[in-house]
């Protein structure tokens, strides 16, 4: 009991520490980063349960602010290979178990 | 001929004839017979030529064969063409309806029946009608119409509808161009990952991790700047940077230079020793001179322990009347010609001592009284302690220090003695130097019995001291007197001993290095003394002739000492070998220099001498001076201190027996 309720704790702790995002890979500028990155922790805040909404609402305000054709992945667990224009990627963690890819090519 | 005329007033008429005229034409027409015409009888004329007219053609061709398709073969043609053309000509007539005609009209204002008198004209003259049937279709109509124009009927004739002609103008069209370019596509890149479960945990733990590291470095840089940025100011100078560089270049120029003495240093054995029987001889090796130091005497000189090629040299003055400034320098015996260290001091040094384990603390005593420790692994041209008048400075110039063991509570101390008669010790507290007075020395100890009390203390003056090897508390104190006390640090006021042997001052005692009981003093009425503390009588004595300047014991045997005497020279014992005389004695300056001070190497078989001119001298001892007793049998000679004592043991043993034997 009392090692379940330990890993227990230290999974909580670890939910509450690992929160923040973390950028893994950008090659944007600074303004931009900073804008895609709070956007995608808005989205993913709103649809926590549901990726596909998060990464629909992604895609569109950023095809909004910086034109056409940006591209999301959002999920737990996958790979991938793309092709970018060059500074306009985005690859982050947030809240410990989501990876966020964005990245424009039209 | 008809025709040509009536051509000709044709002519008449569209050029220049006007209407008002036509009937005087009219009445001129009257047949003029041609000159050159015939003249016919009537006969002739009756005569009557027959000529049949057929309309066939003459000239036709009457049997022409085509191909019937019809019939499938040759067939002769009945259908002949018979018209033959023989005149044709184009006429400037205009036809009264036409437009031509009718703008003509207008303009020379014809009046109707002209136009049909012209008409009619044509009528008679059948030939040129035909000629317009050929001109113009439906001419025979027309002419019926014009018959009937003469009611004055005007009817819009319609136009040929065939024969027009188009007129126009095409201009040129400029050609069409096109123009395009291709820009480059926006540049682009391929990524790739793989995000699963395990990497989003490691990143964030990673991320963790170096977020604490940060912090610990800024609190560490907090920390640091202060000490850094005084760093940054010692370092700003350009010519630090350079400092290592350069000093071990100096050092390779200089072992190049001095590479024979080296050699010397290191291997030369002085081959003629072979064949003397006891002296031995002093071989000149570098000579340290700095050009500052001139008109300075060393008045001190003390090797390093740990470093040994390091020494330090005091230079002061000993003339009373011509004190000056003084100076600190530290030569190594791989650079003679300028030394590693050097400081310039106020007042005349007399004295130093280097820390036998702390090679960087040195302990300097000064003409004016002073007391201070300099620390060479500070840039700081100052020293490190240094006492004042606050802190217990002695009066009189200092003649001797030397470092102490740590005391209790581990604070490094030293001892000096000064001409005032104090003896003090000198602890090192974090910022200061406290002093403790452990000897007052005064004249006199031994007549105390007489007026008790009345008596005032008479200082007597402290020239040298040296502390017992083993016995911690107990230490020599050589005097101006010429008396050696034997003292302890535990009585102040209190003598344990007194040798009475010198007429004048003490220059210097030592403890033998090897014998506890042995020490030797000399002074300046010439002679050096050899004497057991427990013993009030000096054990040997010898008169050098001249004032000894200093005098001391070698590292390597108990029996080996060495002085200097102000003639210039160095003499060099081995009681082992001469009980009488010195093995050595030999010049080592020029005239009218004196020795002052001699030191042996703690390992090398070398001395260095300083003389007045703050010139030292490095000397290396000869095989003969060194020798170790011979090996009579094959049995290993035993070697350490044991030996040296029980060697200088026989001869203090041989020196009392006769004693006992005559006072027995």
């Amino acid at each position: 009991m009392a090692e379940t309720a330990e890993t227990k704790k230290e999974e909580a702790d670890y939910k509450r520490v690992h929160n923040f995002p973390l950028i893994r890979n950008t090659d944007m500028p600074d303004e931009m980063r900073v804008e895609t990155m709070e956007l995608c922790v808005t989205a993913c805040e709103k649809f926590a349960t549901n990726n596909e909404s998060a990464a629909k609402m992604i895609k569109e305000s950023m095809d909004k602010k910086f034109g056409s054709s940006w591209h999301v992945v959002i999920g737990e667990s996958f790979g991938f290979e793309i092709t970018h224009e060059v500074k306009n990627l985005l690859y982050m963690f947030f809240g410990g178990s989501l990876a966020v890819c964005v990245w424009k090519c039209s | 001929m008809r025709k040509y005329y009536i051509s000709f007033c044709k002519d008449e008429d569209d050029g220049t004839e006007m209407g008002d005229g036509t009937d005087e034409w009219m009445q001129r027409k009257t047949l003029i017979k041609p000159p050159d015409q015939l003249d016919l009888t009537e006969a002739e004329l009756k005569e009557e030529f027959t000529r049949i007219l057929t309309a066939n053609n003459p000239h036709a061709p009457e049997n022409i064969v085509r191909y019937s398709f019809k019939e499938l073969l040759y067939q002769r043609t009945g259908s002949i063409d018979q018209l033959a053309t023989h005149f044709m000509l184009e006429g400037n007539l205009l036809h009264q309806d036409s437009d031509e005609a009718r703008r003509q009209k207008a303009r020379q204002g014809y009046p109707e029946g002209m136009v049909v008198l012209l008409l009619l004209l044509l009528f008679v003259f059948p030939q040129q009608a035909e000629v317009e049937e050929v001109m113009e279709e439906g001419g025979s109509e027309d002419r019926s119409d014009s018959v009937q124009h003469k009611g004055g009927k005007p009817e819009q004739k319609q136009t040929n509808q065939f024969n027009f002609i188009e007129r126009g103008s095409k201009t040129l069209n400029n050609p069409l161009r096109q123009m395009g370019c291709q820009t480059e596509p926006p540049p682009r890149a391929n990524f790739s990952a793989t995000a699963n479960q395990w990497v989003i945990y490691d990143a964030y733990v990673e991320e963790l991790q170096k977020q604490e590291n940060n912090k610990e470095k800024q609190r560490a840089s907090m920390k640091k700047e202060e000490g850094k940025s005084k760093k940054k100011t010692m370092l700003s100078d350009d010519i630090t940077k350079f400092r290592k560089v350069t000093k071990i270049v100096e050092r390779m120029v200089i072992q190049n230079t001095f590479d024979d003495i080296a050699q010397d240093f290191k291997y030369f054995e002085d081959a003629s020793d072979e064949f003397r029987q006891q002296e031995g001889t002093l071989l000149p090796l570098w000579k340290f001179q700095y050009d500052k130091v001139k008109g300075l005497a060393v008045t001190s000189l003390c090797w390093n322990q740990r470093y040994k090629d390091l020494f330090g040299v005091g230079l002061g003055s000993y003339d009373f009347t011509k004190q000056g400034h003084g100076m600190l320098l530290f030569y190594s015996l791989k650079n003679s010609t300028f030394p590693e260290y050097f400081y310039t001091t106020s007042s005349g040094i007399m004295c130093l001592d280097i820390h036998p384990n702390l090679s960087h603390l040195v302990a300097v005593g000064f003409y004016n009284g002073c007391v201070a420790v300099y620390n060479l692994k500070e840039k700081s041209i100052q020293p490190l302690y240094t006492s004042t008048a606050m802190s217990g400075m002695l009066t009189q110039p200092v003649w001797q220090v030397k470092w102490q063991k740590d005391d209790m509570d581990n604070n490094h101390n030293f001892f000096s003695v000064s001409s005032d008669g104090r003896v003090v010790s000198w602890t090192l507290v974090k910022n200061e130097m406290v002093f403790t007075d452990i000897v007052k020395l005064a004249v006199g100890d031994s007549v105390t019995g007489g007026l008790e009390g009345l008596q005032l203390p008479n200082p007597a003056c402290g020239t040298s001291f040296d502390f017992h090897k083993e016995v911690d508390y107990l230490f020599l104190v050589g005097t101006e007197e010429g008396k050696i006390y034997k003292c302890s640090k535990a009585y102040s006021s209190q003598f344990l001993d007194t040798y009475d042997g010198h007429h004048m001052a003490v220059d210097a005692v030592r403890w033998n290095h090897f014998h506890p009981k042995v020490f030797i003093s000399c002074s300046a009425d010439w002679t050096i003394k050899i004497w057991d503390h427990t013993v009030r009588t000096p054990m040997f004595t010898f008169d050098l002739n001249s004032a000894v300047g200093d005098v001391a014991w070698s590292p390597y045997s108990s029996t080996v000492f060495a002085a200097v005497t102000t003639d210039g020279k160095v003499h060099v014992f081995d009681l082992n070998i001469n009980k009488y005389e010195a093995i050595c004695h030999q010049p080592v300056v020029a005239k009218k220099t004196k020795l002052t001070h001699i030191e042996f190497h703690p390992v090398y078989p070398i001395i260095i001498v300083g003389d007045d001119r703050g010139c030292v001298t490095s000397l290396k001892l000869s095989p003969n001076l060194r020798k170790k007793p011979k090996e009579k049998k094959r049995q290993e000679l035993p070697e350490g201190p044991e030996v040296e004592i029980a060697k200088m043991e026989k001869l203090l043993n041989l020196l009392q027996d006769p004693d006992n034997s005559s006072l027995g």
